[in-house]
């Protein structure tokens, strides 16, 4: 379903006007209202006369996390705070957090936002939706609540993780739709066969996923498991929260809401804009936030932009699911390796349970990639040279893939770490030794 | 004339086998035979237990990868060339055997051999038309 038909099936001819209006709006307002955007502005030789059209945003300085570390808490905020009504910040495990700020309008921005999301995977008035994200300082929680609230479906705000509860309360309050991060409706997935829990008892139809990147492999794996429509949702707080992009059914890439933001696709070492088609780093810059706009942020998250008309009849761009980041990436002798890669083969293959992690070490000089894959029953076999065999398949898969040599490992169920919110798929083990 | 046989992943790390013989402990199962197949990464334990489907479940319950598999118990005279004898039989019927391990014989003067053969029944068959005694299940798992 289309919750807001006017503006998401807009012309491209509207649109484009629309967002000029829109743009040239909001470099006026951080222009005038943030000092660290006007030095930057001025240091590159622009003013906001200067964008007169949509081509001109090429010419403004991209915006870095480094930038709101370094303007932390409110320094890049474009309203009084009066006017912000609402905080989210990062966890900021490597130095100061990143903090947004929301007013009143932005809010009602981002609840329109993610009811789209809603809406576009089935949910309405009659739905129950069990958000699983966390709630907190975290925008997935909250963000996917407003949304869920607008399109008037009675919510579950249990938040993360307590597995078991969550599948109970799935159960007596027959939970039409999830959200939570992919990995996460995997672990649930798994949980609820191992209770002996009968499909039937439950009324799941569709679920949105997002927070980390993940593959097709993975979306067919839940919604075989769970028996549900898997939708995959984008949004990253710095731009707004979850609501900057979201798949229809049609399941052919994920629809940037164009009317509050524009999408760029860039070459991540060189900064130049590439064409739609060809894949780079996602660059975003919102034309209605008030409180915490952002022009031309680097996302770090590695997508391709379509311009193809959609069969939904949604005509915003679609980006392509998200590969990788350009900072999870991890170069292992010089190839750049992401762990979506490896766990689209395990997942191809089918022969061990989709839960991975990546293990780097450094032997000498020669760096080493070994993935641990949890056996399964199905694969399980009291000879030794069958399981050899296995690991073995999987190994030359993901040579031929990767372009690296890795030994594959297989470990005992269970023993990789579940994960209740994002999952953490590399262990890197040679900056203990740097 | 068939014996099941459990069959566990372990990972090569310290404890899997004490977490596993307490789970078999706990439900008063006892171990008949045992043989563990390794890598530098895994091992195989194989097991003749007394109850092999309530170890089966037992150990699928607390977390361990199992399959129950179809071995044969032969006796095998217990002097030299006894072994042989039976190897020229399986030889000569084209029967490949995947593993074979010996189990602590109580009762006669022969030794008692699991063998884990590619074609089960034919091999049961073949070794019976020559006189080789092939243990029950029953007989095995009340050892």
């Amino acid at each position: 379903m289309i919750w807001n038909r006017p503006m998401e099936t807009m012309s491209r001819d509207t649109l484009a006007a629309l967002q000029l209006e829109r743009l040239q709006k909001t470099v006026e307002r951080v222009y005038h209202n943030v000092p660290a955007y006007r030095e930057k502005m001025q240091a590159a030789h622009v003013t906001p006369a200067d964008i007169k059209s949509l081509e001109d945003l090429q010419r403004l300085p991209f915006t870095y996390k480094q930038d709101l570390r370094d303007n932390y808490p409110f320094g890049l905020f474009a309203s009084p705070m009066k006017e912000i009504v609402r905080l989210h910040a990062s966890s900021g495990t490597t130095g100061n957090p990143t903090v947004v700020g929301y007013t009143r309008r932005d809010i009602n921005t981002w609840s329109e936002l993610t009811a789209r999301m809603l809406a576009s995977a089935g949910a309405d008035a009659d739905s129950v939706i069990q958000i699983g994200y966390g709630y907190g300082l975290f925008t997935g929680g909250l963000g996917v609540h407003y949304g869920a609230e607008k399109v008037g479906a009675s919510v579950v705000p249990i938040s993360g993780g307590n597995t078991k509860r969550q599948i109970k309360l799935m159960e007596d309050f027959g939970t039409t739709l999830l959200a939570c991060t992919p990995s996460y409706a995997l672990y649930l997935a798994e949980t609820i066969a191992e209770m002996g829990i009968a499909r039937e008892k439950l009324k799941l139809k569709a679920g949105v996923f997002g927070a980390e990147p993940w593959t097709e492999e993975m979306r067919r794996e839940l919604e075989y498991r769970l028996q549900i429509l898997a939708i995959d949702i984008y949004g990253l707080s710095e731009v707004m929260g979850p609501g900057v992009a979201t798949e229809c059914p049609v399941k052919n890439g994920l629809h940037i809401a164009e009317d509050h933001f524009i999408p760029e696709i860039i070459n991540a070492e060189t900064g130049e804009p590439l064409p739609y088609g060809e894949a780079g780093e996602l660059v975003f810059t919102t034309i209605t936030k008030e409180g915490f706009p952002v022009i031309r942020y680097r996302t770090r998250d590695i997508s391709v932009l379509y311009e193809e008309p959609c069969h939904c009849g949604r005509t915003h761009v679609r980006m392509g699911k998200v590969s990788g980041r350009t900072d999870d990436m991890v170069i292992i002798r010089g190839v750049n390796v992401f762990p979506t890669q490896v766990e689209s083969v395990l997942l191809s293959l089918g022969l061990t349970e989709p839960h991975y992690v990546l293990v780097i070490d450094r032997e000498g000089l020669l760096d080493t990639l070994e993935v641990w894959v949890e056996v399964s029953e199905k694969m399980f076999s009291d000879e030794v040279r069958k399981l050899e065999k296995v690991e073995r398949k999987i190994q030359r898969e993901l040579e031929s893939l990767l372009g690296v040599t890795a030994k594959v490992k297989l470990v005992e169920p269970k023993t990789i770490e579940r994960s209740e919110g994002k999952a953490k798929r590399v262990i890197d083990r040679r900056k203990l030794t740097k | 004339m068939k014996v099941q046989q459990i069959s566990i992943f372990l990972e090569n790390k310290s404890g899997r086998l004490a977490t596993l013989t307490h789970t078999l402990s706990e439900e008063k199962i006892n171990i008949r035979a045992l043989s563990i197949a390794d890598t530098t990464d895994f091992g195989i334990l194989r097991l003749i237990v007394d109850r092999p489907d309530e170890a089966y479940l037992a150990l699928k319950k607390a977390g361990f990868t199992v399959s129950e598999t179809s071995v044969i118990a032969l006796e095998v005279p217990d002097h030299p060339g006894g072994l042989a004898s039976i190897m020229e039989i399986m030889a000569g019927a084209e029967i490949n055997i995947e593993y074979l391990y010996a189990l602590p014989e109580k009762k006669t003067d022969n030794a008692l051999v699991i063998f884990r053969v590619e074609k089960i029944d034919k091999a049961i068959e073949v070794l019976k038309n020559n006189g080789i005694v092939v243990l029950t299940g029953d007989k095995v798992y009340g050892l």
